[in-house]
């Protein structure tokens, strides 16, 4: 497959080649884009599985003969060196080309060009694109739920606070730091969840109570992944220590638990904290069904933690623990001022990763009849008013989860990049 | 005498917590009911199940157990988790493969499709394709046939049914040449390592594939005959296709979903696998003078897989659980089957939730045990 030899035409000079492969790769292009955004075929007077294949044809050849080891044109070695290196390689170069153009146009028509976004109504939407008036009119239903449109400021200003709150560990002053775990660890939880409960539940200080059935949309994603979160990470944390202990019994309980909650889909766990976990508690003991699922999610999650954390402390070498030993301290000592610091710096990407695996898992919540973003798409979806635009919902969640996703990906991918380079 | 209460007090306070949780549980549990009137046990699995499932790979009705009702759910989720598995790992192997092609653009556009597919939550994924892309799909009238004798509709895929005559003749027929295949293969793996000489070993088991069962039709009178699906109207406006296999939406929103979305960290596992192999190994190969596809066959696949498999098994795991997710669209799968239909009818929480994690964590740990048995046998044995 190296080269198709009579394709080479030899030549003393390849620029000869080089202009007679990109103008037959360019007629070849040139073909493709007429056809796809012009829908003008240029070859139609050719039989039509030839016109069809044509394109492909000729470019395929263009790119054969200006394939060459060493021409000392920089940009045509480029070119060879990254799409063209031998026929297999060139055709596959040919094929995405001509899929990303011929694609282009329908998507660009659907997403902007024969799309509505303007007016209120169903009737509003006359083109055959998208209707993304259907996403405007919705908007506030996807992102805050069934809450009170006049009290979506509460929402928003207690998610400013909570991250506010997040950030002030970068502002503790050097005698402060030692501080810093305690802080994230026991203090932050307490203040999140007291600006959360007393804000977007309301109930006292004059604000109006609203019960967690409005909650909703995007922003009960964030509430029930953040709580998870911050929740998941100590009982992970004992639940490491567990696992790596010398003591049989407090292990193999670890170790079951652990297990137990890896083994197990979290739609099963959802449906347990919805139906079976009313059973356990006293009988004049009512639980809000969202509390209920946090709790599960948490203890869920709280297994996954826990193995990345035990990653993070099997990591350390051996010489630490000892050293630490050697200096007199006990066991929690030695894991609360020599292991655990170093240990939890290592598992910080471990962590973020865990957290992010927990945001796209949120959305299962649906099926307990919490309504998030997707639990309100399938809301918007069944309304007389809109019925017929489950696509513009889908695609609208899925990018605003993309985004979210892949931003956090990005970010632990950095992380872990600078923790490599600081050990 | 300090050091052993240090040792025995810790466990004992952990042992006792862990029994004051359980035991307030259970008698939470015992008291709720008995006011409520319903009584611990699975007596209910021989009850008749009375309600129906859109589709089921045995043989049910409304007149069958609850115990047969969930033999039948489980075959559901199985044979959603074994198609995902398959196709997520040919995709996979192609896309891991990609990403590290010398070619810019096929390497780019696989690290865009695991980017794509492994940033969407995999919930929204199967709603996208049940709700939106499958209701795009023809009626069955105006469907045109895909390969000349499948239909793809709205209604769901429909195939040609395979008639076997003697069908247990052939499958015998198969396993006899995967066992001599097997043979083949050992023996030639001793005579490599004895004489040093290979023999065509992909020929040799394709060809035995291939005359083996094609003997047991010449032979054997088995034959294999194809049920079309023809189209066929059930009222003025409403048709349908009939004979063959028809595969309802749900099952392919979910297998395209489970697939898609798992065939990105399978990938990344290949992926990982391959780059994990040192250059010295494959420099090593080439120098005592081994052809570029025995250095592949020989040097860098067999320690590749040695780091793909144990994290790809991990994947087929999620997939497996991931297809609880069913429910969601209202496959018939142990979760929607037992954990809701069953459930709602019997009023057993506590049992049925409970079989259906056990059902759930059993595979897990199978699969579990499977895989340190292997990691086991492929360690790499130093001396």
């Amino acid at each position: 497959m190296k080269n198709i030899s009579f394709l080479q035409i030899q030549s003393k000079s390849p620029l000869t080649n080089m202009y007679m492969g990109s103008t037959l790769l360019s007629i070849a292009i040139f073909d493709v884009f007429v056809s796809s955004f012009f829908s003008i075929n240029i070859t139609s007077f050719l039989p039509q599985n030839i016109s069809t294949f044509l394109p492909l044809i000729i470019g395929f050849i263009g790119l054969g003969i200006f394939r060459m080891e060493y021409t000392g044109i920089h940009l045509l070695d480029k070119v060879n060196k990254n799409i063209n290196t031998n026929n297999f390689n060139a055709f596959l170069t040919l094929l995405i080309i001509f899929v990303v153009i011929k694609a282009t146009p329908p998507a660009l028509s659907w997403m902007i060009l024969d799309a509505n976004i303007s007016g209120d109504t169903k009737e509003a939407c006359t083109g055959t694109g998208a209707c993304w008036t259907y996403i405007k009119v919705w908007f506030r239903r996807f992102m805050y739920g069934m809450y009170p449109n006049e009290l979506h400021w509460r929402i928003n200003s207690a998610f400013i606070l909570v991250i506010a709150l997040g950030f002030v560990g970068y502002f503790f002053k050097e005698n402060l730091k030692k501080y810093l775990a305690l802080y994230y660890v026991v203090i932050y939880p307490i203040i999140a969840f007291l600006i959360i409960y007393y804000l977007i539940s309301g109930g006292s200080f004059g604000l109006v109570w609203v019960e967690t059935g409005a909650w909703g949309g995007l922003s009960l994603t964030f509430i029930v992944s953040f709580f998870c979160l911050i929740f998941c990470f100590p009982l992970g944390m004992v639940l490491a220590l567990g696992r790596r202990s010398n003591l049989p019994a407090v292990r193999y309980i670890s170790v079951g638990y652990i297990e137990f909650w890896r083994g197990v889909p979290l739609i099963t766990v959802l449906f347990m904290s919805s139906v079976m976990f009313p059973m356990f508690l006293p009988e004049d003991f009512f639980m809000d069904k969202l509390v209920r699922v946090i709790i599960a999610i948490t203890l869920f999650e709280a297994a996954y933690c826990a193995e990345v954390i035990r990653g993070g402390l099997q990591a350390l070498p051996r010489g630490q623990y000892d050293a630490a030993k050697s200096l007199g301290m006990g066991y929690w000592k030695m894991h609360i001022f020599v292991i655990l610091p170093q240990a939890l710096k290592l598992v910080i990407p471990g962590i973020a990763n865990t957290f992010l695996a927990l945001v796209k898992d949120t959305p299962l919540i649906f099926v307990v009849g919490l309504a998030e973003i997707a639990g309100m798409l399938a809301l918007a979806k069944t309304n007389p008013k809109w019925l017929g635009f489950a696509m513009e919902g889908y695609i609208f969640a899925a990018i605003i989860f993309w985004i979210i996703c892949y931003a956090m990906s990005k970010y632990s991918y950095n992380l872990e990049n600078k923790y490599k380079t600081e050990r | 005498m300090n050091n052993k209460i240090k040792r025995i007090l810790p466990q004992l306070l952990t042992i006792l917590f862990v029994v004051l949780i359980f035991g307030f549980f259970t008698i939470n549990a015992q008291v709720n009911m008995d006011n409520r009137g319903i009584d611990f046990g699975f007596g209910f699995l021989k009850q008749e199940a009375s309600f129906d499932m859109q589709f089921t790979l045995l043989d049910y009705d409304g007149q069958d157990s609850y115990g047969w009702a969930y033999v039948v759910a489980l075959l559901n989720t199985l044979l959603v988790s074994f198609l995902g598995i398959i196709f997520c790992t040919i995709l996979g192997v192609i896309i891991g493969i990609a990403r590290l092609s010398s070619n810019f653009l096929i390497k780019n556009s696989a690290a865009w499709y695991v980017e794509f597919f492994r940033n969407i939550p995999l919930l929204l994924q199967i709603f996208f394709w049940y709700y939106a892309a499958l209701r795009a799909l023809p009626l069955p009238e105006t469907a045109e046939p895909w390969f000349g004798v499948t239909y793809m509709t709205i209604k769901g895929y429909f195939i040609p049914a395979m008639i076997w005559e003697n069908l247990n003749i052939f499958v015998y027929c198969l396993l006899a040449s995967f066992i001599s295949i097997i043979f083949i293969r050992n023996y030639a793996k001793n005579l490599q390592e004895k004489e040093g000489k290979q023999l065509p070993l992909l020929y040799i088991s394709l060809a035995i594939l291939l005359v083996v069962p094609g003997l047991s039709f010449i032979l054997g009178g088995v034959t294999l005959d194809f049920e079309m699906p023809v189209l066929k109207q059930l009222s003025a406006t409403s048709y349908t296709y009939e004979g063959g296999i028809g595969l309802p939406p749900e099952l392919i929103a979910l297998v395209l979903a489970l697939s898609l979305y798992t065939s990105t960290f399978v990938a990344e596992c290949v992926r990982a696998g391959i780059q994990g192999i040192s250059k010295g190994q494959k420099e090593a190969a080439a120098s005592v003078g081994l052809t570029p596809n025995q250095v592949l066959k020989l040097v860098i696949m067999p320690q590749a897989l040695r780091i793909i498999i144990p994290p790809t098994t991990n994947q087929y795991l999620n997939l497996t659980k991931n297809s609880s997710l069913a429910a969601a669209i209202a496959y018939p799968d142990l979760v929607l089957v037992f954990a809701g239909t069953a459930m709602m009818q019997t009023g057993k929480a506590i049992e049925i939730v409970g079989i259906t994690m056990l059902t759930y964590l059993t595979i897990s740990l199978l699969i579990a045990a499977l895989m340190n048995w292997y990691n086991k046998k492929i360690e790499i044995k130093e001396k």
